[in-house]
């Protein structure tokens, strides 16, 4: 066994409420630099919807990530033969106007123009001609937009839908879409990694983040190709592709990353996995309808004293097998068997994982008929005239009150598999069972025990997943852990040639030669 | 004029040599975060395509046979000694050269006409693509009216080259050859020593070593590292160490 650790995430997409405060806490720290205005780290996208950038989930065009072949897999779209003789035009490189041209405005223009007839306005100008434009995209652009025809209904994750189910789902009264936040995956096995030819993508070993050396980096633009998740971007400026760091620098300062830190949802979780490098290969190349279970079986149990023992023979320090037993996304992934990897038909083995969503919360208004029908035990008279209704017990009986067909969350979430979503869903709608009763008490134990029952979870569970996700402070949402400078060569510089040197930032100012 | 011909002909490539390697090396070691293509393709990728292919493989072609004429002049001669294989030689060449010219033609054009391709444009890089597409336009002028230019590459500027090489320059062959030819020679040279001030460079950075890498590259910053429970592992590492020493020199 070769145990080694890897600094994971979890996003509770019931929690996000779309506020785009990480992606923004991202672009201030990182990217608010010329040539990296359109690069979002972080963004979060409306789901069914287009993403950013246009369809990116749609490998046909974008022909990121590993395919099958036979037994072993292979880079899609890049690899050495493919690579080396694309070097010269990358045939599936996404380019600007599949992002968007990064504008500001001439706000100097207010205060500056001379006195005249009209007001003055504040054009929007391209930041990379300097010249006037008209806005036709932006990174958010389809935010809430789900349902309309641009937007939702290009949508790659909808192929698996028949029409009248697709209908159904942008019908405007049944109209339901969640939010999507995403930053690089760190995978464990790296498709921006493999596929570059100047080897300047590596994997840290100690906690697994992925990054881009940027001195070596040579344009050759693979990367960005590679990348399922269209999480390198090319920076048009530098002529160097940047990633997401994980924010290496907080994390190794005993910190969250920002997006993590300034989430208003609470929604992120980071913690340390222990994982066997060993059954990488075969996790990867397992047949699509395995892939799930096997990635989330290559993930070890780090109170198991055997998986201790064999971390310690590989070199997984003490600490790390500490904070990796207080990891919050070993919990949510593997205790509580909460998150799904997002697209691991990718084979990419993403390290972010997701608890899909269960909201919007199964509940209609509409309006009291006057007839007196039976009524579900927890739906509510709203007023004289209308009746609230939140048949959560019909969730799984009925798929009609599903909002999120079924099918397409699990296209997202599980290669297909919808019993495997499903079961997330069971376990989210058992713990509100479970705090309903705690909280109101107007559920009959019978229909408790057996919603617990098919979740499998006992009351002691269905606890612990209300505090991780509700009640959890800050130093249990986020398990960092130490970094042990001590016996590293400083962020892979030897610390003599950087002695004197302070903080971040360029030993040369980022210009074109 | 004598004094003339050794300076450019003699000192001058020595200096762009000793610039080139020095610069080249100044430029690797201590700023590598500038060396890169610098591709364009990400602002502008459809007319991207076929210049950009047309002109790269054909100067990579070109490149390939001045370099083996160079290193193995007997082989060309003996090549060229029967008219048929002299001819296709000859056509093979030239159309080398006029597809780098047209795509290089192509490149500059797209670029003049792109104002996000302008806008991430250097003074340098027009120096340079202007040097390249007068050096081509030459070196295909010579083709077309010096003939037979494979055999006495071979037979002429071989052994000059060596000669430079060798530290005991002889240029009376040099001097003999048509202005054109001359300024093709010196064309060279002048774009050898712009190679460590311009985006040239990445024509010296192929990343060959891709070929013999593992496809994944786990770097540990402990010096100690884990120890490698597999093969991939050991390699991986190995792969640091050398990213390492390239990086500490
Ligand atoms: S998400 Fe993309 S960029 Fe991030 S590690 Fe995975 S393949 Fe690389
Ligand atoms: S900050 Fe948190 S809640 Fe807001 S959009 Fe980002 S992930 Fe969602």
């Amino acid at each position: 066994m070769d145990v080694r650790a890897q600094v994971s995430m979890v996003f509770h997409l019931d929690k996000c409420i779309g506020c785009h405060t990480c992606s923004i806490a991202c672009k201030n720290i990182w990217t608010d630099r010329k040539g990296a205005e359109y690069m979002w780290w972080n963004n979060v996208e409306t789901k069914p919807g287009t993403g950013f950038p246009r369809r990116w989930e749609d490998q046909a065009i974008y022909r990121g990530g590993w395919e099958k072949d036979g037994d072993t897999i292979v880079l899609k779209g890049a690899g050495k033969a493919k690579g080396l003789l694309n070097l010269f035009h990358n045939p599936a490189l996404p380019v600007l106007d599949d992002y968007y041209e990064p504008y500001t405005y001439q706000y100097l223009n207010l205060i500056e123009a001379p006195a005249g007839e009209d007001q003055p306005t504040a054009r929007p100008v391209s930041l990379i001609t300097g010249r006037p434009m008209d806005i036709k995209m932006g990174p958010n652009w389809d935010d809430d937009l789900s349902g309309t025809p641009d937007y939702a209904r290009q949508d790659p994750n909808l192929a698996d839908l028949s029409l009248s189910e697709r209908e159904a789902l942008f019908t405007i009264e049944r109209l339901a879409f969640f939010y999507l936040p995403r930053i690089c995956n760190h995978c464990l096995n790296p498709a921006c990694v493999a596929s570059c030819p100047s080897g300047a993508l590596y994997k840290r070993g100690e906690d697994g983040i992925v990054l881009i050396n940027q001195d070596v980096c040579r344009a050759w633009r693979m990367c960005v190709t590679a990348c399922p998740y269209k999480k390198t971007y090319f920076n048009w400026s530098t002529g160097k592709s940047e990633k997401c760091i994980l924010c290496y620098p907080r994390l190794e300062a005993g910190l969250a990353p920002a997006c993590m830190h300034s989430c208003v949802g609470r929604i992120r979780y980071l913690g340390v996995l222990l994982y066997d490098a060993e059954q990488l290969h075969a996790a990867a190349s397992a047949p699509e309808a395995e892939l799930v279970a096997r990635q989330l079986d290559l993930i070890l149990d780090p109170d198991d004293p055997a998986v201790a023992a064999a971390a310690r023979a590989s070199g997984v320090p003490e600490s790390t097998l500490e904070a990796a037993r207080r990891s919050p996304v070993y919990a949510f992934v593997k205790r509580f068997g909460l998150a799904l990897p997002l697209h691991a038909e990718f084979r990419t083995l993403p390290m972010l994982f997701y608890v899909p969503p269960l909201s919007p919360v199964m509940a209609s208004l509409r309006a009291g008929d006057g007839e007196d029908r039976p009524r579900h035990a927890v739906a509510k008279r709203w007023d004289e005239a209308g009746l609230y209704d939140t048949r959560m017990e019909e969730l799984f009986a009925d798929g009609a009150c599903s909002r999120l067909s079924l099918r397409y969350l699990a296209r997202l979430f599980a290669v297909g598999d919808e019993a495997a979503v499903a079961m997330r869903l069971r376990r989210l709608l058992a713990v509100r069972l479970y705090r309903r009763q705690q909280t109101v008490g107007d559920l009959d134990a019978a229909r408790l025990s057996a919603a617990l029952d098919a979740a499998g979870y006992t009351a002691e569970t269905a606890e612990a997943v209300y505090r991780l996700t509700a009640l959890a402070k800050f130093d249990e949402r986020f398990v960092v852990p130490p970094a042990h400078r001590e016996t590293a060569i400083e962020a892979l510089e030897a610390t003599d040639e950087r002695k004197g040197a302070a903080g971040f930032g360029f030993n040369r100012a980022p210009r074109r030669p | 004029m004598n004094a003339l011909y050794d300076l450019l002909f003699i000192a001058f490539p020595y200096v762009a040599a000793v610039v080139f390697v020095l610069a080249g090396l100044a430029r690797w070691r201590t700023v590598g975060y500038t060396v890169s293509s610098m591709s364009s393709q990400f602002l502008e990728s459809d007319r991207l395509h076929p210049a950009s292919l047309l002109f790269h493989w054909s100067l990579l072609a070109l490149f390939l046979g001045h370099a083996f004429a160079f290193g193995f002049p007997d082989a060309v001669l003996a090549l060229n000694s029967q008219p048929v294989r002299l001819i296709v030689h000859e056509v093979v060449g030239f159309s080398f050269g006029l597809g780098a010219l047209l795509g290089l033609a192509g490149l500059l054009l797209r670029r003049a006409s792109d104002p996000r391709l302008r806008a991430v444009t250097t003074p340098m890089d027009l120096v340079v693509e202007l040097l390249l597409l007068v050096q081509i336009a030459l070196g295909c002028w010579i083709a077309l009216g010096y003939r037979w230019g494979s055999s006495w590459f071979a037979a002429d500027l071989s052994p000059y080259l060596w000669s430079l090489l060798s530290g005991e320059p002889r240029i009376e062959a040099v001097k003999e050859l048509p202005l054109v030819i001359q300024l093709h020679i010196l064309g060279a040279f002048v774009l050898l020593a712009l190679v460590p001030f311009s985006r040239l460079i990445h024509a010296f950075v192929p990343p060959l070593h891709y070929l013999a890498r593992p496809y994944q590259l786990v770097l540990w910053s402990r010096a100690s590292g884990s120890p490698a429970a597999t093969p991939q592992a050991a390699k991986a590492r190995n792969g640091l160490r050398r990213l390492q020493s390239a990086k500490k020199v």
